[in-house]
């Protein structure tokens, strides 16, 4: 057996273990290297791999499919480990500058959730995604209180809270749909569904509702989303980096359940959520970008932008179509990548404005205005979608899909034109809004800033964004410039990875190859092996 | 039999979502200790309820209780049971931080 579908899960959890055996930070900072540089050969190892269609099915406990807990990486897995795993650098880059050491347990609890991010896209079973949900989950609850203080002791209370509720819905829907058909399996459901009777299909309809709800609250869709911006408005930087993926978890999610238990090979079921997936989508993207005109600091706009690009994905999701998801799927790392640009940015514009912090009026004008304003703009630009970014390439991808032309989701155009020009051109208005105030209008220097509103807007941020009279090093901006480089790649390697994400859309709409390749995978022979059963 | 287990799960929930849905922070623990309660106990009738069976093959016995339901509730037992505990933490941290077990860490309506 191939054992590359584990190597993503063991690698940080035995990373973490070794941390705690010595808790001084620079031999946990050698150890979250080391282990970042075997999860880059690894994710690479799936990335190439399943690149040429390969289906990596592992059997953990080495029982066939629908009795054990069974691992698939396919072509969307290995992608979301890899963005996963170039996220995981960023944030140990932008920790050096000292966050790692503002409380315990940083490291190990980055190598948990990176644990937790990929177990969650690599699992094929329902009941182990909850498990993994949960073990993401709670190291980001450490890591969102990392660095302490009031704020973010109120907004842990709230996210975790939230969580658990999130949690219980998760565990009644596995419950209604195991107890309708008596699988976890997400392939082996998907079988079950289809050979079920029509009254066990509302109970099961229950389930998948359930489902759907539990995931658009980890997405951040519209009615769902309101924790999101105090939550990230909370955490520290190099935290930020990595939720920028936290989001993205609730949309695979969606993705690998409604396309392959309640795909097109379930019955009943098949496709019944994806309008109102859609819909939800379109209504978010349309909703959030408007929030962001009203932002008040940059850190809460640039949340309102990642709810919103949350519901631009999940459009392309609910139009089930291969060309649909694939722009998706791309547009996904893109944005990805660029909102862990835009929260890094917002990082250095916080540090340099002293206690104006990033919010948007114009009492301080930036340190080093050319530095951080230029990264700004071209983290914006990259955030907003204008060319030549993903961003751009992406939305064009998606409306090009939705032409009556195409075949595919023909008679919903109008509305998804309307929603993605609006929001898009709300997003662009906010940015440029943001930057305009910050960088041109702003007339006072920094030290004005401390004297007039030091003492009233004196909190945790401000004493933590350390004195404004030392200048930006190479190693604060240095990660922004990485990650840029990083929105820029996904852009020049437009086609390869086009071809990749198509691909990878094809086979999630088709989903009984891997349903086949899931169930037929027998155990590896050994001593203490049962013989092979038949199925029920 | 299924009534009272029906009975038992509705009280737990709408109890808990009644003390969840209150601005104090040890309310809103206690609300969440009982959701899960119930969500436990779900879990279990999933495996249907079946009474005086053992959770296993047994050629003797004419059935056996669903083992699986009680595998899961295990899992979502200890998993609820760190949560809870991490909550009364931040509850309690929260608590210092505020001076005040307000949801919203702060006693006046914002």
């Amino acid at each position: 057996m191939n054992h590359a579908p584990v190597l993503p899960i063991v690698i940080p959890a035995l990373a973490a273990a070794l941390m705690l055996l010595d808790r001084r930070v620079a031999v946990q900072r050698a150890l979250a290297w080391g282990s970042l540089l075997l999860l880059v050969l690894a994710a690479g190892w799936l990335l190439a791999a399943t690149s040429h269609g390969w289906r990596g099915i592992y059997l953990v406990g080495n029982w066939a499919a629908p009795w054990g807990v069974v691992l698939v990486a396919d072509r969307l897995s290995a992608l979301m480990v890899a963005v996963t795993t170039l996220l995981a650098g960023l944030a140990l880059a932008a920790s050096r500058t000292g966050w790692d050491t503002r409380g315990q347990h940083f490291h190990p609890l980055l190598q948990i959730q990176l644990m937790g991010l990929n177990g969650a896209f690599l699992t094929g079973d329902l009941f182990n995604l909850f498990v993994f949900f949960e073990v993401l989950l709670i190291a980001s609850y450490g890591l969102l209180v990392h660095g302490d203080g009031r704020e973010r002791m109120v907004a842990g209370l709230r996210f975790v809270t939230l969580n658990l509720l999130g949690s219980s819905l998760f565990l009644v829907a596995a419950a209604i749909l195991y107890g309708v058909t008596g699988t976890l399996n997400l392939a082996d459901l998907s079988l079950r569904l289809a050979s079920g009777d029509v009254a066990a299909s509302a109970l099961a309809r229950a389930g998948a509702w359930l489902l759907l709800v539990v995931f658009c609250l980890k997405a951040a869709i519209l009615p769902l989303s309101a924790w999101l911006p105090g939550t990230y408005g909370a955490a520290s930087a190099p935290v930020l980096v990595l939720f920028a993926v936290m989001t993205k978890v609730g949309l695979y999610a969606i993705l690998r359940v409604f396309t392959l238990s309640f795909g097109n090979e379930s019955g009943p079921l098949a496709g019944a959520a994806f309008p109102w997936i859609a819909a939800f989508g379109a209504a978010s993207f349309a909703a959030a970008t408007t929030c962001a005109l009203a932002g008040v600091d940059l850190r809460r706009l640039t949340s309102m932008l990642v709810i919103a690009s949350a519901g631009l994905l999940l459009i392309g999701i609910g139009l089930a179509t291969p060309a649909t998801v694939a722009a998706a799927l791309y547009y996904l790392v893109h944005t990805t990548f660029s909102a862990a640009a835009m929260f890094l940015v917002v990082d250095l514009v916080s540090r340099t404005r002293g206690s104006a912090l990033d919010r948007l009026d114009a009492t301080a004008s930036a340190r080093q205005p050319a530095l951080v304003g230029g990264l700004f703009l071209v983290a914006a630009a990259a955030m907003a979608g204008l060319p030549p970014f993903g961003g751009f390439i992406g939305k064009a991808m998606l409306l090009q899909a939705t032409l009556p032309a195409s075949g595919a989701g023909a008679g919903s155009a109008g509305w998804i034109w309307a929603a993605v020009f609006a929001g898009s051109l709300f997003g662009l208005l906010a940015l440029s809004r943001a930057g305009s105030t910050l960088f041109w209008k702003s007339e006072g220097d920094f030290a004005a800033a401390d004297a007039g509103s030091g003492a009233t807007h004196g909190n945790l941020r401000a004493t933590e964004a350390g004195s404004p009279a030392e200048p930006l090093q190479a190693r604060d901006w240095a990660p922004v410039v990485v990650v840029l480089g990083l929105v820029a790649a996904v852009s020049v390697g437009a086609a390869p990875l086009q071809r990749y994400v198509q691909a990878a859309a094809e086979d999630l709409l088709q989903p009984a190859a891997l349903i086949d390749a899931t169930l037929r995978t027998r155990p590896m022979p050994g001593p203490h092996t049962p013989a092979p059963e038949t199925r029920r | 039999m299924e009534l009272l287990l029906a009975g038992a799960i509705a009280v737990l929930l709408g109890t808990g979502t009644y003390l969840a849905l209150r601005p104090r922070s040890f309310d809103v623990v206690l609300g969440i200790t009982l959701m899960s309660y119930a969500v436990n106990l779900f879990i279990f009738a999933a495996g249907r309820v079946v009474a005086g069976r053992a959770p296993i093959v047994d050629g003797a016995a004419d059935g056996l209780a669903d083992p699986l339901p009680q595998a899961l509730v295990l899992t979502a037992i200890v998993i609820g049971f760190a949560m809870t505990a991490l909550l009364l933490v931040l509850a309690l941290r929260a608590r210092q931080a505020c001076g005040t077990d307000h949801v919203d860490g702060d006693e006046e309506p914002q």
